[in-house]
């Protein structure tokens, strides 16, 4: 059942080709760029493939003690705050999705109404402060250990069990944390794998909590130092530039491009693997809103 | 078989966050109407009452433009930024090809995974004066490589443009989601009146939508104010505070920066108010008028 292509599908092809070079063209010119030699990069010659080809920026990136600081720390946060979320989120939403829980209803909206109202930023802070955690690795971990839609796409996933299941486990002699650790989870390993991620990604990424929680440069994740030396770095020579025009500054793009690109490459690895996974993860929490 | 004494246990750790991080804070308010030391700690500070809301409310010249600025990028990001996944989503729904339109998802996806700090990076590299791609471009045409992250009346178009960017992809899945279970009927009804497939776009896609649409624009305008810390914070610096900085951004250099604490947390709290009154209100009126909402 072929109907013939009329000028909405050209249009639509086209503009979706549009979308689709606005979308990777950055990325595309900042691994050129970072791939290409510095007077290349300079004169302005770089544009779609690199020229006068190199690793070299990469491997100042990687000689960097700053960057290799930060990525043992961001991945120190994202491996422990990852395991720590899925526990603590996980067997709550078990004990929330079992109708026998007590005070479902209660905890439930008490659960919800955290989306629409906070104490915000410095209230947090302070609670961070009063908890002695300010300053550690855990501030990074736990105040965000439990995200309210991924409890909410768990305890969906875990009410579709069948009942059946954990009436078999019961006459075996499991009590809740034995369905629990033995049933439940062995089944769920898609929503562990979506959620993971979420929250892997989530950490990854955070730079919220570092600008507030830490001042020791040792602890800084990547987010940090990279904001340190791309963001701040250029801002501050432009304003230079600005105010003294002419002033004669060497701007190595090529390598703040691969500096980015290193602290984006994890991500970019994994992305073929996240995206499937996050659209499940999306749709599962939107079920049951 | 009443007996939830392991559920609770194994609910324990979500409690002890939830009342330690979400309530925590919200009883952490009461700094607002108290004159916070650091020594004595939330408890034993004196109280002032609405003293600092009053300051902040009356008092700061900078009230007004803390005001203007977040309540116009919530505007401006929900005016361009809201339309533009339904858009998408419709015409990602119209291809014919299945896989196109897996690699269109799947490419504009990426932004969306990619972190604030990485995004304001690219924006800061890509606006400079000195060889940044915009500027780069501009040159083509013969004119002057303009200074973007120094002139305020740039900012919101940065901030919203870059803002659609890096989210109209990801957005387009709740819709598409929605659109696979509009009634083919109707298409089929459609069609036989003579609709060809723009009419059917508007007339049967997009209806069919609307109550998705509806619910995730209250959740949007419930948002406005909570323009997010992160991208302003990243993206601004003291040229551009005129038309940047916003109740987050200020709460920030007021509270942690200067220590201002009681101040700080009267800010905050002031936007929060007014966001929670502004979900209620939308949501009553989405009630009344479409009776569609969120509860």
């Amino acid at each position: 059942m072929r109907t013939k292509v009329g000028v909405f599908d050209v249009v639509n092809v086209m503009i979706m080709i549009g979308l689709i070079v606005v979308t990777l063209y950055p990325f595309w010119y900042m691994i050129s760029v970072s791939l290409s030699d510095e007077l290349a990069v300079m004169q302005g010659k770089v544009s779609l493939w690199p020229v006068d080809f190199t690793f070299g920026w990469y491997e100042q990136v990687f000689n960097d003690p700053r960057i290799t600081i930060g990525y043992r720390n961001t991945i120190f946060y994202t491996t422990l705050g990852t395991a720590i979320a899925l526990m603590v989120t996980s067997m709550g939403a078990f004990a929330l999705s079992q109708k026998r829980m007590l005070f479902r209803k209660w905890i439930m909206l008490a659960i919800v109404f955290t989306i629409l109202f906070g104490g915000g930023m410095i209230p947090s802070f302070l609670v961070v402060k009063e908890l002695g955690i300010l300053n550690t690795p855990w501030a990074m971990m736990l105040p965000g250990a439990v995200g309210t839609f991924n409890l909410l796409v768990f305890r969906t996933f875990f009410e579709e069990l069948p009942e059946e299941l954990f009436d078999a486990g019961r006459i075996d002699g499991l009590k809740d944390i034995g369905l629990f650790l033995r049933i439940v989870v062995p089944l769920s390993k898609p929503v562990y794998a979506a959620i993971g991620l979420f929250s892997a990604v989530g950490i990854w990424n955070n730079f919220y909590s570092a600008i507030l929680y830490l001042r020791n440069p040792d602890l800084f994740p990547l987010t940090m130092i990279l904001r340190d030396l791309i963001i701040k770095g250029t801002l501050d020579a432009e304003m230079a530039t600005q105010a003294t025009v002419g002033g004669d500054l060497v701007t190595t793009d090529a390598l703040k491009f691969a500096t980015i690109m290193v602290t984006m490459l994890p991500i970019l690895l994994l992305y073929p693997f996240l995206q499937k996974y996050f659209v499940k993860g999306v749709m599962l929490g939107s079920i049951k809103g | 078989m009443n007996d939830s004494k392991y559920l609770l246990l194994l609910f324990l750790p979500t409690a002890l966050y939830y009342l330690i991080f979400e309530y925590g804070p919200m009883f952490g308010i009461v700094v607002a109407f108290k004159d916070y030391n650091t020594f004595a700690g939330v408890w034993a500070s004196d109280w002032v009452g609405l003293k600092y809301f009053r300051i902040f409310l009356f008092e700061n010249p900078d009230f007004l433009k803390l005001l203007r600025n977040t309540f116009l990028i919530g505007v401006y990001s929900l005016v361009w930024g809201f339309p533009a996944p339904i858009v998408l989503a419709l015409f990602l729904n119209e291809l014919r090809s299945n896989i196109f339109k897996r690699v269109v998802q799947t490419v504009s996806y990426l932004p969306h995974f990619i972190s604030n700090v990485i995004i304001v990076s690219m924006i800061v590299m890509f606006l400079s004066p000195d060889g940044g791609l915009i500027n780069k471009l501009i040159g083509l045409f013969g004119e002057e490589p303009i200074y973007f992250l120094s002139k305020s009346e740039m900012f919101r178009t940065i901030f919203v443009s870059s803002g659609i960017w890096q989210g109209v992809g990801w957005g387009t899945i709740i819709y598409l989601a929605a659109l696979t279970s509009v009634d083919p009927h109707l298409y089929e009804a459609a069609e036989l009146d003579g609709a060809g497939r723009w009419k059917k776009m508007i007339h049967v896609s997009l209806p069919g939508i609307v109550p998705i649409i509806i619910i995730l624009l209250i959740l949007n305008i419930g948002g406005l104010l909570g323009t997010g810390f992160e991208k302003v914070f990243l993206l601004y610096n003291p040229m551009l505070y005129e038309t940047a900085d916003i109740f987050s951004t200020y709460t920030y250099r007021v509270g942690l920066l200067q220590g201002n604490f009681s101040y700080a947390t009267a800010i905050g709290v002031f936007n929060g108010v007014v966001g929670f009154v502004l979900i209620v209100l939308t949501n009553y009126i989405a009630r009344k008028t479409r009776e569609t909402s969120l509860w």
